[in-house]
């Protein structure tokens, strides 16, 4: 017996070592317990408190749907503006050389550390009524935007833009442009090389940066009811609804935020296999 | 000789490296463009695709200059009748097989029907029937490197590049591939330009090949005479020689200060005199008899080398020499021993530096 118990003194040395050699240090893992608990408490206190036995009848109530549906909607159309003039910025900054491009970059980014309200005000003063181009778009066209639909989008778009161009900035550099010289010794002009091959090419990275765009459009709040108001139906996205209702009926407020957030989950599971880990 | 479809002068400055390369490739006719890394052998393919822009001298293909800068003519890549196998291929990973080749003739004005019809074809021709929707990472190196020969063949380019079309297969592959790619160039009616570093490649697959060291033409022909006249130290090397320069004076060069070596053919003045590594032997001690040639010699290195060793020797010329596993045992062969070698002036090869 006593043989066999000695015998083995090598097996639990063995053991013992990888385990003391991934055993974290307490000063890290109690600070990285403790911002997992930050991040995810609320979160869980929302879902605590939510009445979930009134909450398919809350649902249906044509304030939260008509915000919801507002939402969904202006969110898509500014990440399609942001796609529309966000890519080809993109490709400019990553693969063509010009005086100023770092600044150029820089202002790119600046909306991202901008806070939101004073995007709103400096949107007011461009396209507001007597701004710089809203005067102008008004006398002429008859174009209004501010405390508009167009202008949520506009708002949505101006702070969700930077995550785009980033991303597909990124994708663009880190994708081989001699693919594009390959294309050209076949034969393809710039633009037939940028849609046939660059594009598939980043398609990932431009799909990621389209989710994260969305996503900052959809949670957009102070560029919004500082240049678009808080209309119902009209500019009254679903974050400015959750916000209004919290002064009213706390339970509303955490109805409209728990769809806010089962949205946003959804939507980053549906799409994080698929592309945001791709490399 | 016939007008060459390619008449090109390509130069190039970057910075401190300057190519000047002057290229003549007629129709049909497959050039190896052969040299150390650096020797700026993809820098001359590029510029021939109009990858990149020439500094001076002209490209022209077919009568029509593609790129000439004193006097302003450049017909952009997409416009050249080029095609370019890239050493890594640079298949279209988001497209099959069948879409990567088709892509050319569909740029070039095909419709879509023919174009895949051509594409179909052309994988069929490179042995890749049935093949067609596979991705690119779905092929082996070997297929990927006939898809990619399929797709530069597929515009019917006036003239077809190859970098480095081998390099990036294993061994065996290489071999099965090298032999395709021969029928393939041979097949080809227009001028054919192969960018390699692999001399056996080279040898194999042109009719003709420039040597490039440094951005310059160092020696030009076909096989057999770049084989039997190196006129550079790589080109010997490559081919496996011994070479010195010197001055000769009939049966004898001065290849050292206090070395001659005398010689089977006779030349005077600047003279190459080369010989096979075999043909030199190895003595302990200072030989006697029939090899008129000997020197004194330290071993600075033995490697294994096929069936043999190779034996690097220091002295007044630096020679590689082949000897039998027998014979350095016998000799005990170590790097810092003093020996002797010697070559017999049969076994050497002298011509003139000029000419």
């Amino acid at each position: 017996m006593t043989a066999t118990r000695d015998a083995p003194p090598a097996a639990p040395a063995v053991r013992r070592t990888p385990s003391r050699r991934t055993r974290i240090p307490l000063p890290l893992l109690l600070p990285a317990a403790l911002g997992l608990l930050f991040l995810v408490l609320p979160l869980g206190g929302l879902l605590v408190r939510t009445p979930w036995s009134t909450l398919p009848q809350r649902l249906t109530e044509p304030g939260a749907l008509t915000a919801l549906r507002l939402s969904l909607q202006t969110a898509t159309l500014a990440t399609g503006l942001c796609l529309l003039l966000g890519v080809p910025l993109a490709w400019l900054l990553a693969r063509v050389e010009f005086p100023g491009r770092r600044i150029v970059r820089a202002l790119v980014t600046v909306p991202l550390v901008l806070p939101p309200v004073v995007g709103g005000v400096a949107l007011l003063l461009v396209f507001g009524r007597r701004g710089l181009l809203g005067g102008w778009l008004d006398a002429t066209f008859g174009i209004t935007l501010p405390f508009t639909t167009a202008g949520v989008v506009l708002a949505e778009a101006f702070v969700a833009m930077p995550f785009l161009v980033i991303a597909v900035e990124g994708a663009l550099r880190a994708a081989d442009p001699r693919y594009e010289e390959a294309a050209a010794t076949l034969g393809a002009g710039r633009w037939t090389t940028f849609t046939r091959v660059t594009l598939p090419l980043v398609a990932p990275g431009l799909a990621a940066g389209a989710v994260l765009c969305w996503a900052r459009a959809l949670g957009e709040f102070g560029a919004t009811i500082t240049f678009a108001g808080n209309y119902p139906g009209r500019t009254q996205t679903m974050p400015l609804a959750v916000y209004l209702a919290l002064e009213t009926d706390l339970e509303a407020a955490i109805v409209l935020s728990v769809v806010l957030l089962a949205v946003s989950v959804t939507i980053l599971a549906a799409l994080r296999d698929r592309w945001i880990s791709a490399p | 000789m016939t007008a060459a479809l390619l008449d090109a002068r390509l130069v190039v400055d970057r910075g401190a490296f300057r190519l000047d390369v002057p290229l003549r490739v007629a129709a049909g006719e497959v050039v190896a463009l052969l040299g150390p890394n650096g020797a700026g052998k993809t820098t001359a393919l590029r510029a021939l695709a109009g990858l990149q822009p020439l500094t001076d001298g002209h490209v022209t293909l077919a009568g029509t200059d593609l790129d000439r800068p004193a006097r302003g003519s450049w017909v952009p890549t997409e416009r050249r009748p080029v095609g370019v196998v890239f050493q890594d291929y640079l298949l279209f990973p988001h497209l099959t097989a069948l879409e990567n080749v088709a892509f050319g003739p569909r740029r070039r004005g095909a419709d879509r029907r023919a174009a895949r019809d051509t594409a179909r074809e052309w994988l069929r021709r490179v042995g890749l029937a049935g093949h067609e929707h596979r991705r690119p990472r779905q092929l082996s190196g070997g297929q990927a490197q006939r898809v990619a020969l399929a797709r530069a063949l597929a515009v019917a380019p006036s003239l077809l590049l190859l970098d480095e079309p081998l390099a990036a297969l294993d061994a065996r592959t290489r071999l099965e591939t090298r032999a395709e790619l021969h029928r393939h160039l041979a097949a080809h009616a227009g001028a054919t330009l192969l960018v390699t570093h692999d001399p056996l490649d080279a040898l194999a697959l042109a009719d003709r090949l420039v040597i490039v060291e440094g951005g310059r033409v160092v020696q030009e022909g076909d096989a057999e005479s770049v084989t039997a006249r190196p006129r550079t130290d790589y080109v010997a090397r490559l081919v496996g020689l011994n070479l010195y320069r010197g001055r000769a004076d009939g049966d004898r060069v001065r290849v050292a200060d206090g070395l001659h070596l005398t010689v089977a053919d006779r030349v005077t003045g600047e003279a190459y005199v080369a010989f096979r590594p075999a043909a030199v032997v190895v003595h302990p001690a200072r030989p006697d008899g029939s090899a008129r040639n000997a020197w004194p010699a330290t071993v600075s290195g033995v490697q294994r080398h096929g069936d043999y060793l190779r034996v690097r020797l220091d002295g007044p010329i630096a020679v590689a020499a082949d000897v039998t596993p027998a014979a350095a045992a016998q000799l005990h062969l170590t790097p810092g021993q003093e020996v002797w070698a010697a070559v017999k002036a049969a076994e050497t090869h002298a011509y003139p530096a000029t000419g």
